[in-house]
């Protein structure tokens, strides 16, 4: 790891983004993961991502388990709020955040490890309820803090430095498609120009927003056998579509050629322009995705980008009216509206 | 295979029509990265002495100097600095590194005991060459000090009864205490070159008439040039020339002046002369200049010491009459003028019309340039004069077009500076021995270089990579009501070794190079992602215009060179700006293969004696 801290001093030329910070400002401290780390990678697409959407920083907040994916979000957006929960918790605790103050932008933070095994049935839960948030696993196939043995997305027939993966390989991807997630995609830590446009389309959706980030582990799990090396990732990496993330009221250019083109609508007003890379996917349609998604890992090629998408979707919030301000924000005659209220629900249930 | 931008494989295109490779094995490439150094004309290695001096080891500190630039006490008091204006630290922060102030505190803090047992000894056996110098300046003492240690036989004329040049007669003693100089002086007497102090040469010829080997000219830029305006002749008793004067009051001669003084001129010999006069009597000092304030020639630093002592600098005022009183000057007149741009955008002073100013003194100091004069050399010597009437000097050997003879320092190519006098003298040094050797002066032996790697453990390098945030820091000044008073005393303290190692931390050592192997880099990007100054890319190979448009920030410095690397797996290449790289080092320490080492260069010019090593 690293001792000193990174220099405050910066490129002269760096310009502020619309609410006045540069891009270091979206810093946090510096990582102690090993260098090399695909996640500081995604740490460092993430900060870029918030530049360039003029996210003020206090008005995110970062959400993680255990284990070296968790430990990032102390290395990006320094002045954000943050909760490291226990192991594979970090749905839970962020679906409880975001019911008690849906004003902020969540962004959970997982791994592998802390996704895919101990965590898989609370990742099940939050994609299926819709919670509002990104939901980032930064996945290498092993568990890195413990000394890199396989974890559950790792592939069979994998080889790691001293083993050989005999399991099947959990695919979040694909499970996220069954859970009902209304935003899937898939990136890579080693290719930014992909992954920067993802997640900012993913923190405008609205609704349970899934990444899944290939994310090299340089100490275990990067030797030429390995299917989540930096090299395997750049050989078999099969991009579906480029996307372009076009700002609410900005202006769309009517010259695109529907044939090779996706317009996506959110919610919030902004457009995602995929460009097809690949001629016959689709990705409105989550049956035809899922499919796609299977015949092409079968071939063993790695499937990235934006791999589903649903046009104004519905989150928990809406699913279960509650109130739009802030639990913190309500006064106690909202909070505590007196016993003739009470009476009044109870009567409901007689 | 390779992986486009938007994460497709497709076949390896054909290599696109971008940018060579980066030679680094060219000395001149990592040696363009030390700004410092390199915008030194003697390219000292300033790095590696700062950190010397961070480390207390001030004798280290100013052999490194002293063996670059022969006269560190007075260098780091006088020098025109070229190297802060190049200082990296200027472009990503406020202030460059004071290090010229710097230089001083590995002077004033040496142990004088461990540096005299350092300096070079007298020859033991002469090699029976003969070389005549000609004036005892800095240009002169550094070609001494180059040939003596090698057995040559040195004789040194100069007008005055000492050694030492300008610096003795044209620099103040409250900015260079007569001590420095002369402990610096003898070190280079120490190695007993004849000496004909006192004794002005009248004639190249008969000179040249007792068979030197070789004759170095580094006698100055000796005369001031006058103003001949109305009144001039009447009032002479009260008009003095600037360098002439100064000299007159470094010897004693003058003691005093008039109570009301006006300067003409705006370079560093008029701030001299406004200051000194400020000290022998001149109640009233007032600066007056023909160009602007930006524009004039002096150094920042010290038209600030001058308004400092409280001599206002008039802009824009050209000097029309002396008035006098019958013979005793009363005041000078001055034009307004205002700068115009004319149609080919040349700049020029027009009268504005307005009415002439008049400033009322006692005494004029005609500080308005100097120039090169050479009645004493005889135009049938085989030398050959320009159209300016200037020798024609080669610009690396210092040769003129007689080829025994050499020029170097103000005598060469008019007034500069001291640092680049020194450099002259070197330059000299290395061509009188390679004539006296009979090879070619125009084959220059190669510097020494040295590239090592300054890793030591995982995260351990053996410079100090945390960058220091401190602005820099002011250097202390003795009281004004006691500087004043005294012409002799020092005005500058110089920073003490706390305040100097404060100051050396903010030195970004530059001379450790971020050096990259392409071979070795998977392209995790932890390098780019790190850098405090966003100066590492990578990306498709273009030509140099079109790759500094679309780099992590725009390269716009165009004077900086972009380090681009051979092609990677990807068919990407690295492209690094050097421009405001601070050498933290996060490269290296977050590079899984130690793609990125940081190796420190360090290179010393060649010197005479080189050539038969």
């Amino acid at each position: 790891m690293t001792y000193i801290a990174k220099p405050k001093l910066h490129h002269p030329g760096l310009v502020p983004n619309k609410v006045g910070f540069t891009h270091r400002d979206y810093e946090g401290s510096i990582s102690t993961l090993c260098a090399g780390c695909g996640h500081d990678s995604i740490s460092a697409a993430l900060i870029q991502a918030c530049y360039e959407l003029d996210i003020e920083p206090y008005k995110v907040a970062k959400l993680s388990g255990i284990g070296c994916s968790s430990k990032t979000p102390d290395y990006f957006l320094g002045p954000a709020h943050g909760f490291n929960s226990v192991h594979g918790r970090m749905p839970s605790v962020l679906t409880g955040a975001n019911l008690a103050n849906r004003d902020l932008i969540y962004l959970g933070v997982s791994g592998d490890g802390d996704s895919a095994s101990i965590g898989l049935g609370q990742f099940a839960h939050c994609v299926r309820r819709g919670v509002n948030m990104v939901y980032i696993c930064e996945n290498n196939g092993v568990y890195g803090l413990t000394k890199g043995q396989f974890s559950a997305t790792a592939d069979k027939g994998s080889r790691s430095k001293t083993a050989v993966n005999s399991d099947s390989p959990i695919d979040l991807v694909s499970l996220a498609l069954v859970l009902g997630a209304t935003f899937v995609a898939r990136g890579f830590s080693g290719d930014k120009k992909q992954l920067v446009p993802l997640l900012k389309a993913a923190i405008s959706h609205k609704g349970s927003a899934i990444i899944d980030v290939i994310s090299p582990c340089v100490q275990f799990n990067n030797n030429p056998q390995s299917t989540k090396s930096y090299d395997f990732v750049r050989e078999h990496n099969e991009a579906v579509n480029r996307i372009d993330f076009i700002e609410p009221k900005a202006p769309i250019t009517a010259d695109y050629d529907a044939g090779s083109t996706t317009m996506v609508q959110q919610h919030d007003g902004s457009y995602l322009k995929l460009s097809k890379l690949h001629e016959d996917y689709n990705p409105t349609d989550r049956a035809s995705a899922l499919a796609y998604i299977q015949h092409h890992h079968s071939k063993g090629e790695v499937l990235t980008g934006l791999l589903f998408v649903e046009e104004q979707t519905d989150d928990l919030h809406d699913a279960l009216g509650t109130v739009a301000k802030p639990l913190n924000r309500l006064g106690e005659d909202a909070l505590c509206p007196g016993s003739a209220k009470l009476a009044d629900l109870n009567a409901e249930y007689r | 295979m390779s992986v486009t931008a938007d994460g497709r494989t497709v076949p390896a295109p054909a290599r696109r029509p971008g940018m060579a490779p980066t030679d680094v094995s060219n000395p001149n490439y990592f040696h363009k990265v030390v700004d410092c150094q390199w915008a030194c004309p003697a390219h000292t290695p300033v790095p590696e002495y700062i950190r010397l001096i961070a480390e207390g080891k001030y004798s280290d500190a100013y052999m490194i100097n002293w063996q670059s630039n022969v006269f560190p006490g007075v260098l780091g008091r006088t020098c025109d600095r070229p190297c802060e204006p190049a200082c990296r630290r200027g472009r990503v922060e406020e202030e460059p590194v004071a290090i010229c102030r710097l230089k001083r505190v590995a002077a004033d803090s040496k142990d004088m005991a461990n540096v005299a047992g350092r300096m070079p000894k007298p020859a033991e056996k002469q090699n029976g060459k003969r070389i005549a110098l000609i004036g005892a300046g800095p240009a002169s003492m550094t070609v001494a000090r180059d040939l003596l240690p090698l057995g040559y036989h040195v004789t040194i004329y100069d007008q005055d009864p000492f050694a030492g040049g300008m610096m003795r007669t044209q620099i103040p003693k409250f900015r260079l205490p007569e001590t420095v100089l002369d402990e610096e002086c003898n070190y280079i007497l120490d190695l007993k070159p004849e000496t004909k102090f006192g004794e002005k040469i009248t004639s190249l010829k008969s000179l040249l008439a007792q068979n030197y080997d070789a004759i170095f000219v580094g006698c100055g830029a000796p005369r001031g040039r006058d103003l001949e305006i109305p009144g001039r002749e009447e009032a002479r008793a009260n008009i003095h020339i600037g360098i002439d004067w100064l000299s007159s009051v470094s010897f004693g001669h003058t003691t005093s002046i008039g109570k009301r003084v006006v300067v003409l001129g705006g370079g560093n010999t008029a701030m001299d002369c406004c200051r000194t006069s400020r000290r022998l009597g001149g109640e009233k000092v007032d600066v007056v200049v023909r160009s602007g304030f930006e524009e004039m020639k002096a150094s920042p630093w010290e038209k600030e010491d001058a308004m400092h002592e409280d001599i206002p600098i008039h802009n824009f005022l050209v000097p029309k009459e002396f008035k006098h009183v019958g013979g005793k000057l009363t005041g000078v007149v001055f034009e307004k003028v205002k700068a115009e741009r004319d149609a080919k955008g040349r700049r020029n002073l027009v009268p504005t019309g307005e009415p002439d100013v008049l400033f009322e003194c006692d005494d004029v100091l005609v500080a308005v340039g100097q120039e090169n004069a050479f009645p004493w050399i005889e135009r049938d010597v085989g030398i050959e004069f320009d159209k300016w009437d200037m020798p024609v000097v080669d610009q690396v050997t210092m040769q003129s077009t007689n080829p025994k003879v050499f020029f170097g320092g103000d005598a060469a190519f008019g007034p500069k500076n001291i640092i680049w006098a020194v450099a002259h003298g070197h330059e000299a040094a290395v061509s009188i021995d390679l004539l006296c050797n009979g090879e070619d002066v125009k084959v220059r032996p190669s510097p020494l270089v040295n590239l090592t790697s300054q890793k030591m453990g995982i995260h351990e390098w053996s410079y100090d990579n945390d960058v220091s945030l401190d602005l820099r820091f002011k250097v202390p000044h003795a009281p004004k009501e006691l500087t004043l008073k005294d012409v002799s005393m020092e005005v500058e303290l110089g920073f003490n070794r706390e305040l100097g190692f404060k100051e050396a931390q903010r030195c970004l050592n530059c001379d450790v190079e971020t050096v990259f192997a392409e071979n070795l880099c998977i392209e995790c990007d932890a390098c780019a992602d790190i850098c405090p100054v966003d100066c590492i890319t990578f990306t498709p190979n273009d030509p140099e215009p079109v790759l500094r448009t679309h780099l992590q920030a725009p390269a716009a410095n165009l004077s900086q060179d972009l380090y681009v690397s051979h092609d990677l797996k990807t068919n990407r290449v690295m492209v690094k700006d050097e421009d405001v790289c601070v050498h933290c080092g996060l490269c290296a320490e977050r590079c899984p293969t130690g793609a990125w080492d940081m190796k420190k260069f360090y290179l010393e010019t060649a010197k005479a004696g080189s050539c038969h090593k």
